[in-house]
């Protein structure tokens, strides 16, 4: 019987290197998908990556390729800078919810509205997870969190913010679209629009950023298996999946 | 290009061209708009880009990611976005990215005025920003010398990979003066391929990380030591200082910048009247020009230090010089320069006493 070979670690994930992840964090998944892209699109030696801040400042510890560092929140404007210098390269930023959506915001605005050409992925769990599970600008309405431990209320904390909606107001970017790694027919669709979201840089298209809706069991206090439910049950109504802009 | 007359903001953008910058990342501030705008115009004549940041914090992050390529980048800016620049200065130090930055300094603090200053001198010196890192500063005195030393912070942050800082107070920026601009002998090099991003391919693979994040204490304190030793090396070799008059001087002028031009002036005046009166200028402001203070002769009764702003530099004066001499100072703020008169008439008290 010939082994049939269904799984193989992507080439430019970096080997040899263990996980510091929570069992049960979306990151991994996220990452995976992005070393796919890069690896289906022969981009390794081609691609530069920044580094935000936040539980994923270390993914270039995960990724094989040329990394960047950037300053909480600044990760849009090192990746303007480094494209500007090398239009010829493909330059991405990952980022969180935090990172982009709250110190950030000004970057990610702007780097859209220039119609960059990069792109971005943005990973929205809801809540800070690196420093401990405070209140984020996306964390859902009643949600508990370390800053707001009797659940975020709308009078003091404002709403939890659409980020893909928002962006997709602006006349400029090209593509934004909002998925989810919370089962394995949501990644599929992840896969996809990552995959899209670097091809569209490729073929120089414009600003595209895809939003994976993600898990965090350690800071939301779940079992992982719970928290891919709650993922589903409660945050996908509110930031619902899909493409809010293609190009049109 | 002959010697013309030029308003030096705009002949240290010409000069940066000169030197081979492609790429300018900028953000309006008084009194510096000329630079952005004259990149603006003529970078796309090279070939180049101007990008506008939508804030300082934004075009000082562009530049850590323009920089981090290998290539000339810069920007510039005046007292308050410098102040938004220091996080994104303090990781551009700390991830080794050469990159060049003009401070046209404007009277502090806070919004303060948009008339000249020199009272950065502390910030752009001692740090700014957090941890321990240093720019390299230096410190025009003439339009000529803010093209040259622009074109010289090129080649030094490439040569050490760190931000060198050009500090003209606003006279700098604001005045004309007939100036020559060449090409840098250097405008033409290659980005350095052994660790600038986007090189991942002519390295056969192997990948360039640039960061500031060491989460063990162990590789960030090698780090931060491997750090030390290079400003130690800058300290040994960068180190740039003009003295006017020392030999024989009684009564020592230390100054830098648009100060050291009024100084220059009050010398000449005492001089004349027979009074033994001298001048150190620091060009480079970080590293000190400690070695020029330590020759200084044993006949100097006083040093007077002379700036525009509170009092900033006397305590490296102090310091230079192991407190040898009494050193007090003069200065002027809010925008104001001490005229020529005012540093006579200080000269003269002090040699008075």
């Amino acid at each position: 019987m010939s082994e049939v070979k269904i799984y193989a670690r992507p080439v430019s994930w970096m080997p040899d290197v263990s996980s510091h992840y929570c069992p049960g964090c979306g990151h991994g998944i996220a990452h995976r998908l992005v070393c796919e892209s890069i690896d289906e699109l022969g981009i390794q030696n081609d691609t530069i990556g920044v580094a935000s801040v936040g539980c994923s400042a270390m993914i270039y510890d995960y990724i094989d390729i040329d990394y960047c560092e950037a300053p909480h929140g600044r990760a849009p404007a090192v990746a303007t800078g480094l494209k500007t210098v090398r239009p010829d390269k493909i330059v991405f930023t990952y980022q969180g919810d935090g990172d982009l959506a709250s110190i950030g915001m000004g970057e990610i605005v702007h780097a859209a509205n220039r119609g960059q050409n990069i792109t971005v992925v943005f990973i929205n769990n809801a809540i800070y997870g690196m420093t401990g599970g405070q209140m984020a600008p996306t964390t859902l309405l009643g949600q508990k969190a370390t800053t707001c431990p009797l659940g975020r209320d709308e009078k003091v904390n404002g709403y939890p913010i659409r980020v893909s909606e928002m962006l997709a107001t602006l006349p400029a970017p090209g593509y934004i679209a909002r998925v989810s790694v919370a089962q394995p027919k949501y990644t599929i669709k992840a896969k996809a629009a990552i995959k899209k979201a670097f091809q569209n840089q490729i073929d120089g298209k414009g600003f595209s950023l895809v939003e994976v809706l993600s898990s965090c069991p350690t800071n939301w206090g779940m079992r992982p298996v719970e928290s891919f439910d709650w993922l589903i049950s409660t945050m996908m109504p509110y930031y619902p999946l899909g493409t809010f802009k293609d190009f049109d | 290009m002959g010697r013309v007359l030029m308003k030096g903001t705009e002949a240290i953008a010409e000069a940066a061209i000169q030197a081979g910058c492609k790429f300018f990342f900028g953000y309006p501030i008084t009194p510096q708009n000329e630079i952005p705008e004259y990149m603006s115009a003529h970078l796309p004549e090279v070939g180049g880009t101007y990008v506008q940041a939508e804030s300082e914090v934004a075009s000082i992050n562009m530049v850590m990611g323009g920089g981090a390529t290998g290539y000339r980048v810069m920007t510039s800016s005046s007292s308050p976005g410098i102040s938004l620049m220091s996080e994104g200065i303090s990781y551009i130090a700390g991830s080794e990215i050469p990159a060049v930055i003009v401070n046209v300094m404007r009277a502090g603090p806070g919004l303060g005025g948009i008339l000249p200053g020199q009272a950065d001198y502390l910030q752009s010196t001692k740090g700014g920003g957090n941890g321990d890192y240093n720019l390299i500063v230096l410190a025009p005195s003439t339009l000529q010398e803010c093209v040259d030393l622009t074109q010289l912070s090129f080649e030094l942050a490439q040569k050490y990979r760190n931000p060198v800082m050009v500090a003209a107070d606003g006279f700098m920026g604001q005045m004309m003066e007939a100036v020559e601009i060449h090409p840098s002998a250097t405008r033409d090099d290659p980005a350095d391929t052994t660790w600038g991003l986007g090189f991942m391919g002519e390295r056969g693979g192997k990948r360039s990380h640039l960061h500031s994040l060491f989460l063990t204490p162990e590789p960030l304190e090698a780090h931060n030591r491997r750090l030390q030793e290079k400003y130690g090396r800058i300290k040994e070799t960068e180190q740039r200082c003009e003295t006017y008059h020392v030999e024989d001087a009684e009564l020592l002028i230390a100054a830098y910048g648009t100060t050291a031009r009024i100084s220059r002036s009050a010398v000449n005046n005492l001089r004349a009247e027979g009074l033994k009166v001298g001048m150190i200028r620091p060009i480079t402001l970080w590293p000190y020009p400690t070695d020029a203070f330590q020759a200084l002769p044993d006949g100097i009764r006083h040093i007077l230090v002379a700036e525009m702003n509170a009092g900033q530099m006397i305590d490296d004066v102090k310091v230079a010089t192991n407190c040898r001499y009494p050193v007090s100072f003069y200065g002027r703020t809010g925008g104001f320069a001490p005229s020529v008169k005012e540093i006579e008439d200080e000269c003269r008290r002090l040699l008075a006493l």
